[in-house]
């Protein structure tokens, strides 16, 4: 009896303490909701947002939904992650590794990078980037090509944009390569198995993913063209480019801040990652005769990968979750558009915010539990 | 033939000549760029076009190579081959961040030193080509304390003072009352830092005019919020932490959910929902000031973060512990707060140093809700019609203040974990 109150009763307080806290907040924003005159429902979702958003992946003008202006911030946010995840990964797994390097100036050079870009708040990076960094630019008239047909100007990054025929064919002969790089792999792990014979599995790998799409380009009518962006006089003293895609220098800002100081964060996973792995790993591994590429891809980076990948993950989610710092440099993403423009439109607070928040938490999660799936997976089996 | 190989390849006999003439050559290269750099004299002139860039590098990576001996018998060449030049791409890479390096000093030098301006005190004194540390000057005070009023900066230091010394005395406690440190610092201290706070920077009382906390602001705000947040966090923090790891389903899963919940949104759209959907659900006619909403927001939010810190100093001590405590007749809290905690405890304290060091990283994001902490004074700095232009001057002097606080935090935290690496 005494155990069964020692045991029941701390839980009956916690979820009446929840229930009650929920329950008067609930009750207070009945009362308020209703003195202001504020329905509460999701019904303003399919009403038209009648605003514009600068910049957007897809079709959007202001007699669309507020379900699509939703839609567009939350692609911008995706966007804006997925670049800067990639070259924050670049970055970061170059630093990591320089930082182990036998030589003391770029060891040391790395160090102070990973201090460097660490120690200062993400916040006051984006601002740096945007507001002192990329003003000093050059105008559209001024400015001298990159590459030979990019423009880096004051009012964003000019890059051709690519004009597709029959793009259908040439994304499906790339489909077909990667199913074919499938059953080579699966058919070269059996023949090792079975018969001890290898196959060069990455030479091949390369080579059907260079030539199948290039047979398309010879044989499905697919074309590709570039529209390269062309200077043009709007008045006396402003110019513009036009055609090709223009890179908005909110979002140049972003991803620069955002990857430089996702990357310093990498550096630290990748380093921790190499160095938990052994040297008697390696040395045993080139005990047994392998070969340095192979020490290091069989034995080295299955290891230092299993340390590496948890930690980095996270990075990336915090990433994701710092471009929502996107909303102070006025670049339309989801807590922009949002949680900023639609819910001043709308006034519907409760519902704009806990829908942000929502989509955040939804990420999060899907990426933490294939994390802990993959986690499992990886875990060293002991016996 | 032994003979042409000797000449090209260095051996015993000919080290000495090899390492002076590797070691001229790469000084040339370094004069060079360092003439170019800094004198603006191109010593290679007569090259044509792109080789009079590539050349130092060209005859900088030739010397080094000339000088990579192996066992040379010269300690110092021993050394220097080791830690800069061990192989071909090595030395490429050395000659590369030297060459950047060199370039690099002239250029911020004169804009950050020589040719800047921080006589005069507006705009007009700024007439060089380098920063204007002017503007920061006649702008330091607003920096620092926002717009509180002037006259009063006093009492702002005098409460960081007396909050900061107030944080030392657990140091000068005599041995008898050491027992009740931990009571000091999670309730008591707290207190009394909200009552100096309240009562110095507030006023209002004791015939100090109000302040209200509209004005607050600067870096002080910063430290203000992190402060709370930081004492406010950590119990929060512990109870949810001993909650995941109970054994009653209802109290794990509230603290789980909780603590994901907390952990997987940004705090941008909680220091949103802290600004426009709270107020709907506090009780008509009741005001709270934004400043108060926004470090509860911050502190439910980094509660969660600590939380798991916690949790895993628990979750790292190992099981004797708690079966020595049970079978000893404790019961949960008696274990907990004479056993298991004052040894975790210990455990994580450079995690939460590492948790108050994203934290104060963390802070300046109240910007967005219109608090005006060091980068919102900076936003509003730079659209003052009176000192327009000047946003790289003041970013850079933002970063610095923020890079030195952080990098002091970060070597005192990776120092505390050394410390207690080393005692188990």
């Amino acid at each position: 009896m005494n155990n069964i109150i020692k045991r029941y009763i701390p839980q009956i307080l916690a979820i009446l303490f929840v229930v009650l806290i929920f329950g008067f907040l609930t009750l207070n924003a009945q009362t308020n909701m209703d003195n202001r005159g504020i329905d509460f429902g999701f019904g303003f979702l399919s009403q038209e947002s009648s605003f514009d958003v600068q910049f957007s992946l897809i079709e959007y003008s202001g007699s669309d939904s507020y379900a699509r202006a939703f839609l567009v911030g939350l692609l911008n946010t995706l966007l804006v992650s997925f670049i800067s995840i990639i070259i924050c990964t670049i970055l970061g797994v170059i630093i990591g590794v320089a930082r182990l390097s036998s030589n003391y100036l770029i060891k040391n050079s790395a160090a102070w990078y990973v201090e460097f870009f660490r120690n200062i708040p993400l916040l006051l990076q984006i601002f740096f980037w945007y507001y002192a960094a990329l003003r000093a630019l050059p105008m559209p008239e001024k400015a001298d090509a990159w590459f030979g047909v990019t423009y880096m100007t004051v009012k964003g990054y000019y890059i051709p944009a690519m004009v597709w025929e029959n793009l259908n064919v040439f994304l499906y002969c790339g489909l077909a390569a990667i199913i074919a790089i499938i059953v080579l792999r699966n058919y070269a792990n059996k023949l090792r198995d079975t018969q001890g014979k290898q196959i060069p599995v990455l030479l091949y790998s390369v080579g059907l993913l260079i030539v199948l799409p290039l047979l398309s380009f010879l044989f499905g009518g697919v074309s590709l063209e570039f529209e390269i962006p062309e200077l043009k006089k709007l008045s006396k003293i402003s110019y513009i480019y036009e055609g090709g895609i223009s890179l908005p220098p909110e979002l140049i800002a972003l991803v620069l801040a955002l990857s430089l100081y996702t990357s310093t964060f990498v550096a630290e996973c990748v380093r921790a990652g190499i160095e938990g792995v052994s040297k008697g790993q390696k040395e045993a591994a080139a005990s047994v005769g392998l070969t340095p590429n192979q020490v290091l891809k069989l034995v080295i980076m299955p290891q230092a990968l299993r340390i590496i990948i948890p930690p980095t993950t996270n990075q990336y989610l915090n990433l994701t979750k710092n471009s929502s710092l996107a909303a102070a440099i006025a670049y339309p993403d989801l807590v922009l558009v949002f949680a900023g423009t639609a819910l001043m439109q709308t006034g519907k607070a409760i519902e704009i915010v806990s829908i942000t928040m929502l989509t955040y938490l939804t990420i999060s999660l899907t990426i933490a539990a294939v994390m802990n799936w993959y986690n499992k997976k990886i875990e060293i089996k002991e016996k | 033939m032994i003979q042409t190989i000797n000449f090209l390849k260095p051996n015993r006999d000919n080290i000495k000549n090899y390492s002076i003439i590797g070691a001229c050559l790469v000084l040339f290269s370094l004069i060079d760029v360092i003439s170019n750099a800094f004198l603006k004299i191109n010593l290679t002139s007569f090259l044509p076009g792109s080789l009079t860039s590539l050349f130092p590098l060209i005859i900088g990576l030739i010397g080094l190579n000339m000088m990579r001996i192996d066992y040379s018998g010269n300690k110092k060449l021993d050394l220097l081959n080791k830690n800069i030049n061990t192989n071909n791409f090595n030395a490429l890479l050395t000659l590369l961040i030297l060459f950047s390096i060199i370039k690099a000093i002239p250029q911020s030098l004169s804009w950050m030193i020589l040719d800047a301006t921080i006589s005069g005190d507006s705009k007009d004194a700024c007439t060089g080509t380098g920063a204007c540390w002017t503007y920061i000057k006649v702008w330091f005070r607003r920096f620092m304390y926002g717009m509180y009023p002037n006259e009063f900066h006093w009492r702002i230091n005098t409460a960081f003072i007396l909050v900061i010394a107030l944080g030392f005395v657990g140091y000068f406690m005599k041995e008898n009352l050491k027992k009740y440190l931990a009571l000091y610092y999670v309730i008591i201290y707290p207190v009394i830092a909200y009552l100096v706070i309240y009562y110095l920077i507030s006023g209002g009382s004791f015939g100090l005019q109000w302040v209200e906390t509209g004005a607050w602001g600067g870096l002080s705000l910063t430290f203000i919020v992190s402060f709370f947040c930081l004492i406010f966090c950590f119990p929060l923090g512990m109870i949810f932490a001993l909650g995941r790891r109970s054994n009653l389903p209802a109290i794990k899963y509230i603290s789980i959910c909780y603590i994901e919940f907390w952990r997987g949104v940004p705090l941008i759209t909680v220091l949103f929902m802290s600004s426009v959907m709270f107020p709907m659900f506090l009780p008509e006619d009741f005001f709270m000031d934004k400043l108060v909403r926004v470090i509860i927001a911050i502190t439910l939010f980094e509660a969660a973060y600590c939380a798991e810190v916690i949790r895993g100093g628990l979750q790292s001590l190992p099981r004797g512990q708690y079966d020595a405590a049970k079978s000893l007749g404790m019961g949960y809290w008696k274990m907990h707060i004479f056993v298991i905690l004052p040894q975790a405890l210990k455990l994580v304290i450079p995690g939460i140093a590492n948790t108050f060091l994203a934290l104060v990283k963390d802070t300046p994001l109240i910007f967005v809700v219109g608090l005006a902490e060091l980068a919102g004074m900076l936003a509003l700095a730079k659209t003052n019609p009176k000192w327009l232009g000047f946003a790289m001057e003041g970013y850079i002097f933002a970063s610095i203040v923020f890079w030195i606080i952080c990098y002091a935090m970060s070597k005192y935290s990776y120092n505390l974990e050394a410390k207690y690496k080393t005692e188990r």
